[in-house]
């Protein structure tokens, strides 16, 4: 398959198997996504090479960020109709509640898309959405 | 404390974290200043399958990791500090095949919080990227005492 069919494939069928397989990074930490409709939501399912806090125990914050981003980035991706990863320019990541070791789950809005920068919300949360144990804020550069 | 005690209580320090352990990081560098850890290229950790690019990700968990150990240099006892918020400006893709060093410092410690700034670079110094962050300080004793003795070892 060609990105371009990866990317039609994946629209149509909300299956992201096939996207993700091109992803390295996402099988390393483990990142899955469910389309329900027109929203797309990310999950990290539990995984012990994770940890990066041996005593609560809790998630890597790395990896709470590389998820988040990588989240922002496939949600763009979606968006635009291009399967190119977009190239990010900044990212702000607060850390709100320990992120411990169980399932995590993330959501993406576009707050701005201009011409050639998009900026990019991303709410992270474990048990209940209404307590986030992370938010960031990404910018992606839409051309080169 | 000298600078190879330091190394060593790093070295301990980010063997307890699997995600540390997975990512292959190692202490480059440490000294009563800064810390520079080494993330060394893998093709897992790639996120641009076309360019063989490492993810951002990867990056942001090297420099989150270096500014949360740098801790361990520069105060006398070891305080495991979470993190707060960090920002992270991206530069320039790192070339693939290389490893990735982050040089963190500890620019501001007050009795609640720690200010970190880190850079991460490739050979010849060309700058991957920045990151700002800061830290928790949540007190010594937050820390169970067999954790504290494991990552001080016997060089107290």
């Amino acid at each position: 398959m060609t990105t371009a069919e990866i990317l039609r494939y994946t629209q149509e069928t909300g299956d992201f198997s096939r996207m993700l397989d091109g992803i390295p990074y996402a099988g390393f930490i483990g990142l899955q996504c469910e389309r329900f409709g027109d929203d797309l939501i990310f999950r990290l399912p539990r995984k012990d090479s994770n940890i990066g806090n041996p005593i609560l125990p809790a998630i890597h914050g790395g990896v709470i960020g590389g998820f988040m981003e990588l989240s922002a980035a496939i949600y763009l991706m979606m968006s635009q109709d291009v399967l190119r990863m977009p190239r990010i320019v900044d990212f702000s990541l607060d850390y709100l509640r320990a992120g411990l070791d169980r399932e995590t789950f993330a959501e993406c809005r576009l707050t701005r898309q201009g011409n050639r920068v998009a900026n990019v919300m991303v709410t992270a949360w474990q048990k209940s959405r209404s307590q986030p144990i992370a938010t960031a804020r990404a910018h992606f550069l839409l051309e080169d | 404390m000298t600078d190879s005690v330091r190394k060593d209580r790093v070295t301990r320090f980010i063997n307890t974290l699997q995600q540390a352990r997975t990512l292959g990081l190692t202490v480059a560098d440490a000294d009563d200043q800064q810390l520079t850890l080494c993330l060394p290229y893998s093709q897992k950790i790639i996120g641009n399958p076309e360019t063989g690019v490492i993810h951002g990700g990867a990056i942001t968990t090297l420099m989150d990791t270096a500014s949360g150990s740098v801790m361990i240099c520069v105060l006398p006892d070891f305080e495991l500090c979470p993190t707060l918020d960090l920002r992270v400006d991206y530069m320039r893709p790192a070339e693939p095949n290389k490893p990735v060093y982050a040089r963190a410092e500890a620019y501001r410690i007050t009795n609640n919080i720690i200010f970190t700034r880190c850079e991460a670079y490739q050979e010849k110094g060309k700058a991957i990227a920045n990151c700002v962050g800061t830290f928790m300080r949540i007190g010594r004793e937050a820390t169970p005492k067999s954790y504290r003795d494991l990552i001080t070892g016997d060089d107290a």
